[in-house]
Parts: C-alpha cells; structure tokens; sequence
C-alpha cells in the first residue's frame, strides 16, 4: 500500500502537479516511518553500544553486570553483543546470558557494523564531550524514541556541566526566569567533571536582590538553609521545602484571567530551578514536587481560591504525616522486631530514620549498644552520636578507617538511606557502599531503612554518572595552626574532590525494611510499579 | 514582601554642632551629595525600591528642593516627626508601626558604606533571626580636624561586643557606661558558650534587621526609646533568659494578631519568642546540623531568639557623626561614587593644577594659577586665581578671593574668604566673612563668636 502511494506522489512530482494534502500528509508518513525503522535498528545498537561504555567506565564490572536480572526487556539491561569492529570494544565474556534482543542483531552483523560507523563519524563530526576518550552517550541518548522499547529519557542537566551547549541552555533558561546563574568553583577532578561544584562562600543570594520580589522569601530562606548545610538529610530536606511550599501557597493570588491549576505550577517552576542552583534536588524533593504538582493540577476549575489554597495546604501537610511521620512510626515497628536483645548495632553518619528507630527500640526497653562510625569532612556521626547519647543509648564512635577493626564485634549494620534506585541500588551518604561491603565481608546482615517515598525510577549503578559535589575547601582542616591544603588551587596537579552520595549494589543489602514491610532489595522495581498503578 | 526598609534622619548631629547649627546633619554634603543620599544609595543598588524616611519637616523641605535627591529613584515615603529631639529611634519606629507590615531594615542616615548587604541580611534570613546587625572594625582617623589642639583622646565610652566562635552569633553588649564594678557575664551563656570573643574598637553601622515582632514588640513597651541604647542589649539578654527558652504551652503559630489584642499572653514576653511553625520544628529535628558541638543540646540550644552579627574587617564603614569622621568621609567619597570627580557643569581653567583625589561640583568657577589637591569643593563655588586649596572640604555657594591659602579647612556653605586669607585648619561656619588678608590656624567660626579677622594681625589659637 505503502509503495503504491509514493508510486503516485512520485507521477505526480513529475508530472509537476501540487500534491494534494493527503498525498503529502502520506509522504510525511511514510518518511516518518522509514526514518522511525532506521532509527529503531541504530538504537539497539547504541545502547548495547552505550552500555559498553558504560562498563569501561565502571570499576566493578563483571559483578555488577552479572547482578543485573538477564532477559529484561528494559532497553537498560546491559545485553553484551558480539562486539562489533568500529567500536572501541572491552571483551565481554559471550557466556553471560544474552537478551533475545541479540538473535535479530547478530544475523544483521554486517549492516549493524556499517551502522556503527556512520554513527560514530557523526558523533565525532559534531564534537561533543569526549571523556575516558569516547564520544559521548549523549547524541545517542537524545534520539527520539523508537517503539518497541519504553520511553528513553534524556539525560538531566544537572550532569552534562562540562558540554558547553548544555549550560548554556541552562543559562538562558535561567534567565529567562530571571534566576541568577551560579558559577562553579576551583578545579574539578576529571572523572566529575560533568558534575557542579559550588563553593559555599558565594551563596546565590549575592546576586539577587534584596529585598527579593522575583523569588517568595521563604523559598530565598530555604536556598540559603541548603546551600550552608543548616538543613540536611533527605527528610529535613523535604520537609522543609513542604513547608516553603505552605507558604508561598498562602501568600499566592490568582491572576485575572488565569487559573490557579496551571498558574500556581507555573510559579513554581523558577522557585524549583531556583532551589536547584543553591543545591541539587534530592530523590525524595523530587517526589514530594511531583505530588504537588499533580495535586496543584488536579484541582477542578471551578474551586474557589481559598478552597484550592486550604486543600492544597490540607495535602502538604497529610503527604507529610503520611509519608514521613507515619512511615517512621511503621518502620520502627518493624525493626524493633529485628533487634534483639544483646544486639550490637552498627550506624554510619546521621540518618533521622535510622536515630529514630534506636530511640524508639530503647524506649521499647531492648538491651543493645551501638557503634556509629563517622567520616570526614561532614563528620554527622557527632549529630548522631549525641542524640543516641543524649536519651541513653550506650555507643561507640569510631572514623570509617577503623570499620573492619570494629566489625567482629558487630551483629547487625542499620543503614539510612537517601533514596533506592529502581534496579534495587541504595542511594546513600559517600561511604555507606564500603561499611555494606566490609559487613558482607565479615557476613554481618545489612538492613536498610527506607521510606517509600524515597524510591525513585532512577537507575544508576555506579557513583560517577549522577552525584554531587560539595565545597572542595571542605577538606581544608587546620591542625596546631598549620593549614597546608590552604592554597590547593596554585597546586596544578592537585584537586580536591568532596563527594556526597554512592551507591550500594543489592548483593550487599540484606533486607529493606519500609513503610509497606520488609522487602528484599530487588522488590524496589514492583514496589514502584505499585505505587505507579495507585497513582 | 521580604523586608521593609526605614531610613532614620531625623538626628540631630549634636556631636558636631559647628557644622550643623545651619544645615541639619542629613542634609551635610559628603563628596558633594548630602549624607543621607548615601545610604538610599545603598539601599537603591541592592534592590530596594521602597524606604519609609523619618525626618524632620526642615530637612523634607531641603530634600524636595535639592537636586541630588532627585537622583533617588526609590519612592520615598517621608514621615515627618518633631524636631524637638525627645524622639529615640525606637519611639520613631513605634510611631510608624502601622506602615510596617513585615520585616524592617533600619539604617542610620549617616552611615557611608560598601557593605555587601547580602551577608547581613543571609544571616538574618538563613538562621531565622530576631536581629541581625552590621559592625566594623574602627579605623583611626589620621586626618587632622579644625579646632583640635592635638590628638585629643576620645571621651567616649567603649562598647563591649561579645560573639561566639564563629564571629556570627552576637552574645553579650554593653556599653562602658552602663558597668560599673566590671563586666559580669551570666553563667547560662558560658555554658551554652564557652569560648567567646569580647571585642572594643568595633564601630556599630547602626543597619539593623529586625523581625515584624520586634516593631509590635515596641509597640507595647512604651519606655523603651532608643533601639542601640535600650532594644539592642535587651534584645541580646533575651537570647539567654529562662523565659524565653521554656517550652510556651500556647502555640497558635497563625493567629499573631489576636495575641497583640487580648492581654492574656503578657505582650512584654514577646512573641519575639518566635514560635516556630510546627513543620519547621520538624525539620529542624531531622536535620543533621549543629551549630555548635560538644555538649548534648539540639541546635541553637533550643533557643527560639537568636542575634546575629555581621563584623566587617575590609571596606568602607563610616558613621559620620563627628567632625573627625565627616572629614575622613569626604576623603574617601571620591572612592564611593561612580560619577566623574570633576563635574561637567563646572568652568575650569586650563592652568589650574586639580589632584586625582579631588572632587568639583556643578557650575564651580575655577579661575588660572590655581591648584587643589584632595579637596572637595561643593556646587556654585567660585575659586579665584592664585588660590591654593589642599586637604579641605568647601560647601556649596562659598566664594574664595583671589590669593588664599586654604589647608585642611572645612568651610560652610555661602562663606566668603577675603583675598589673601591664610586659614590653617581652620572652620568656617555658614555665610561667615573672612576679611581680606587674615591669618587663621585651628580656629573655628561660628555664629555664636563672630571675629572678624583684620589685617595684618595674625589670630593663632583661637576658640
């Protein structure tokens, strides 16, 4: 049918007539679905590609693809092809298991190869980043996206900061908000360069103005709360942007001629973009904006402004009962069952999940003590350390370098979490991984406590692709008065990197225990689909 | 709207009375822009657009005719009060309280600064502060001022600043004056605080931010008058006062106005005592931030009051309330402003010698052979020939025969100087005369001792 209606469009070319609209509308079609075949090919062989790539980056490879379920039809399980020719290939053993996907590819070797090679001279002729010396995953992820796989999203802003083209997109973006742009400081190691890295002494407020009208006061104040660290740990974080939220809701007023169901998420955009330049988004901010807005928007046009403004703030403040206060009540009770009596528990850093469950099992008059491990430069286990003191709980503190000296004395390791990734990943504060893998080493079980709300579709199985980068003059300490990291930057080979966040693989996990129960780390995918099916 | 701002200029300059008993202190040209006009320029450049200004009836009347003021693009609301000079600050600030619908910036009219306003108004803002407040390191002033026999030693009581560790938190303040055996700090802050640093030689920019609660707070405390001299050291003894920091059984976080009308809550406890918002507790108690370590309270020791300062080591911070500090001012006013130092109305001379550092108004006449170095010379002045004017600030109308002799002087506005005047740090008050060919040094004019000066007799060491 196809091929007689360009048979048709093409008599009527050349017969120099104007197409009618349908032929053309037909013309469109089929060029759409030409180019929709070719590029369907093309991409299932840049994401075996991209996953290449990938593991070249990663430090731990074969654990990490062998961990991953074979046979899912999500484009990004790693499916080890034949590796072809043009590219820079890592020899990948051919006996993990390979995806269906592969059967139609191998037979089409010849042509994918040739594909290949088109692909990466376009992607070099266009001279996009190159780091560890291959052309980016950038130009291939940006294809629209084809049919028989689910949607392939684009890869956030937040980590292409060393494409030149991405920030400036960012910058106008921002402008147009009329939201200052902040400026990354001092040198940045070379595996993050794709990262931000702000110093904390050149707060974005030096760029607005005061007193500030473009941006609600109580969204300034909480940028000024995250970008000084006075407001951190996933919950705080949320909560009080919650309550930023509150605010600006009560002191918002729906312009003429405009409804509050699109304007208000309108408002609330630049306050977002914002809040992301004073510090990058967590996972579960994330979450709790994507319920605003949804709730924003689900408001019936026909509701009065002050009923809209009441039930908004009635949502806020049931999202956060619900969410937070109560998912903790539930996961304390949980726990408790696992803590015996005698038990020795191992904490790192300050998660308000994991304090709160050990003030409430002491309360529940089980005998156990606790050791918090603690790292530099944060140093939370101090916060940590004092409220567990604070309401009796007997504890050790030890530096993270002492974990494995400590570790034969452990019975069990309670770790908080940041967010889960939706191939069962822990998201968490930089060295949890390493007390997951020292615990795992000595076989001491690992629980994880999580919140559901922390869950994202994310899915990230190495540090470096998505993370963030704190004040590099963190690192700086003065001891007896010597300061010798003081003017790092003359240094030109020296850098400093302060990282936040890393990834645990769910090998090293034992049990996540949530609101909804105790789960296996694996489970994050069905707990999400759940939660999507709800929504 | 975040913060209001209110600009106090209804001073009365009583410590320098020679250059005020004409024109009020508000009104005094620094670098040829009345002082007042400096901080509204701060103001403007930070993004204000809006400044309630507290003045008297004589200096909105100057203001509206000046044209330096029209430069203000701000919508000025002037608020006219007595002149009588009863009114403190804080009784100024109770009397606009209607207008104050927010957090309010006070600013001092005579305070000259680059201050990035941002790191006071973060601290107000990111520790959710009752007050927060700008100091600087005192500068000597090397200049020598008209009238002083030698270095006098200021007769002017310290202040004793006490701030924590980090410099930011404001602990303790007092003023000399008000210690009589020695200066006693309460037990309670030395626990919360054991290491603190008592600073003097600190200069107060009198720029305040203060929270709406403070202003509703005066509002019914009618004996507190002066906000650096009563509110300040009453604000910063709150901080640490058992009342304050006992858990409040009511806590109706939105009803503020209802606790101002019944009398049931005492108004002089203060719903300063912020009652934190029930969500903000929350996340203060899951946020894993100390603002001080080592002894087993929360942050903030749970303290709902809390005073900040800002304590400047670099740039400019000038009070200008003393003659010393006027002159010093005007020195570096050609630093602060963007404009040209020579103005393009005024008519100069080729030969005339001008140093960098001086500043010419409009319509100036300056005539041949005549040099002025690190001087500031005020709008439709006449400088005659052979004129020698170094390290003086001369106001505006004043006109300066051919020949004097002019060194570190100030002269008032719509002065004249006889030919061949030989003044010597010397100050000249408003329209005064000085014959032709007088000598002066360290001599000070005014209505109140009117000398003329004849020739040839040379006056040293007058009043």
């Amino acid at each position: 049918d196809g091929l007689c209606n360009t048979d048709d469009i093409e008599r009527s070319k050349t017969e120099g007539k104007e197409l009618t609209k349908e032929e053309k509308q037909r013309l469109r079609k089929e060029k759409k679905q030409q180019k929709k075949n070719k590029e369907k090919n093309d991409e299932k062989t840049s994401h075996e590609g991209e996953k290449k790539k990938n593991k070249k980056k990663k430090e731990e490879q074969p654990a990490g693809s062998a961990s991953q379920p074979p046979a899912q039809p999500s484009p990004k399980v790693p499916a080890p092809a034949p590796p072809p020719p043009a590219a820079a290939a890592v020899p990948v053993p051919a006996s993990e298991a390979p995806a269906p996907a592969d059967k139609p590819a191998k037979s089409k070797a010849d042509l994918k190869a040739e594909r290949r090679a088109r692909q990466e001279a376009e992607r070099a002729s266009k001279g996009k980043k190159g780091d560890v010396g291959q052309p980016a995953p950038t130009g291939k992820l940006k294809a629209p996206p084809s049919e028989l796989q689910p949607v392939v999203k684009r890869l956030p802003e937040h980590v292409q900061v060393d494409n030149p083209e991405v920030v400036k997109k960012l910058a106008k973006k921002l402008e147009r908000q009329q939201i200052p742009l902040r400026s990354d400081y001092g040198y940045k190691v070379s595996l993050f360069s794709h990262l931000h890295q702000y110093s904390r002494k050149a707060p974005l407020t030096q760029q607005l103005g005061i007193p500030s009208t473009v941006i609600h006061p109580a969204i300034v104040r909480l940028g000024l709360q995250y970008s000084q660290g006075i407001v951190a740990g996933s919950n705080a974080r949320s909560v009080a942007l919650l309550h930023a939220f509150q605010q600006v809701i009560r002191d918002y007023t729906t312009p003429p001629n405009e409804e509050l169901s699109r304007d208000l998420v309108n408002k609330l955009k630049p306050y977002i973009s914002f809040l992301n330049q004073c510090r990058p988004l967590s996972a579960s901010m994330g979450n709790a904006i994507k319920y605003i807005k949804k709730e924003i928007s689900n408001i019936p046009s026909q509701c009065k402004e002050e009923e809209a403004k009441i039930k908004l703030l009635n949502c806020i403040e049931r999202y956060i009962n619900e969410k937070i206060v109560l998912a903790a009540k539930a996961i304390a009770k949980y726990s408790i069952e696992k803590i015996s009596d005698g038990d020795v528990i191992l904490v790192y850093g300050c998660s308000s999940l994991v304090n709160h469950i050990l003030c409430e099992a002491f309360e529940k008059k089980r005998k156990f003590r606790v050791i918090v491990v603690d790292s530099r430069p944060r140093l939370e286990g101090r916060e940590a350390l004092r409220r567990l003191v604070q309401k009796g709980i007997s504890c050790t503190y030890v530096l993270i370098s002492a974990v494995s000296y400590i570790l034969p004395e452990v019975s069990k390791v309670f770790l908080g979490a940041h967010a889960l990734l939706a191939n069962g990943y822990v998201m968490s504060r930089v060295g949890t991984s390493q007390i997951a893998l020292v615990a795992k080493a000595f076989n001491v079980p690992v629980l994880v406590c999580c919140e559901t709300y922390k869950f994202c579709e994310r899915v990230q199985t190495d540090s470096f692709v998505s993370n963030e980068l704190d004040d590099p003059d963190d690192l700086i300490v003065t001891r007896k008065g010597k300061t010798q990291l003081e003017h790092w930057q003359k240094v030109p080979s020296l850098g400093l990197l302060n990282l936040v966040y890393d990834v645990t693989p769910p090998d090293f996990v034992d049990l996540v225990i949530t609101d909804l129960g105790m789960i296996p780390c694996t489970s994050v995918p069905v707990v999400l689909r759940v939660k999507n099916v709800d929504q | 709207m975040e913060l209001q701002a209110v600009l106090m200029a209804a001073g009365g300059g009583s410590r320098m009375p020679d250059l005020t008993y004409n024109t009020p202190k508000p009104m005094l040209p620094v670098g040829n822009k009345p002082l007042m006009w400096h901080p509204l320029n701060l103001l403007e450049r930070v993004g204000f657009e809006e400044v309630i200004v507290i003045t008297t009836k004589e200096v909105q009347k100057m203001m509206s005719t000046d044209p330096k003021m029209k430069d203000v693009k701000m919508k000025l609301d002037v608020v006219c009060i007595q002149e009588d000079g009863d009114m403190g600050t804080a009784d100024a600030l109770r009397h606009i309280q209607q207008k104050i619908k927010t957090d309010v910036l006070v600013v001092s009219c005579d305070l000259i600064t680059d201050v990035a306003l941002h790191e006071v108004v973060d601290l107000f803002r990111a520790h959710n502060a009752t007050l927060a407040m700008l100091m600087s390191k005192a500068h000597d002033f090397t200049e020598t001022v008209p009238g002083q026999k030698g270095k006098k030693k200021t007769g002017e009581q310290r202040d004793f600043v006490g701030v924590d560790q980090s410099g930011k938190r404001l602990l303790f303040m007092a003023n000399e004056a008000d210690l009589e055996d020695g200066l006693s700090i309460r037990k309670s802050i030395m626990r919360k605080h054991p290491r603190m640093h008592i600073k003097t030689g600190l200069v107060d920019a009198h720029l305040y931010c203060l929270k709406k609660a403070v202003v509703d707070f005066l509002a019914d405390n009618k004996s507190i008058s002066s906000i650096r001299g009563e509110l300040l050291p009453y604000l910063v003894r709150k901080q640490f006062s058992k009342t304050t920091n006992c858990p409040k059984s009511k806590d109706d976080a939105d009803d503020q106005t209802q606790k101002t009308a019944d009398g049931s809550t005492n108004s002089t406890e203060l719903l300063i005592c912020s009652r934190d918002e029930p969500l903000l507790q929350l996340a203060q108690e899951r946020s894993c931030w100390n603002d001080h370590r080592g002894d087993m309270s929360e942050a903030y020791h749970g303290g709902k009051l809390r005073c900040y300062v800002h304590i400047m080591d670099q740039g400019l911070c000038y009070r200008v309330n003393t003659l010393a500090a006027y002159i010093e001012a005007n020195r570096l006013a050609s630093k602060l402003l963007e404009e040209p130092a020579v103005h393009p109305s005024a008519v100069i001379s080729e030969r005339c010698q001008m140093g960098p550092d001086s500043i010419i108004g409009a319509q100036c006449q300056v005539a041949d052979k005549t040099s002025i170095k690190r001087s500031t010379i005020g709008n439709s002045t006449t400088v005659k020939e052979k004129v020698k004017v170094t390290n003086s600030i001369i106001m505006h109308g004043v006109t300066i025969e051919e020949g004097c002799n002019i060194h570190g002087c100030v002269i008032c506005s719509n002065a004249v100087i006889g030919r061949g005047a030989d003044l010597k740090y010397c100050l000249v008050g408003n329209g005064q005369q000085i014959e032709a060919e007088g000598e002066a040094h360290s001599f000070h004019t005014s209505t109140f001792n009117m000398l003329s000066l004849f020739s040839p007799p040379t006056v040293t060491r007058g009043t």
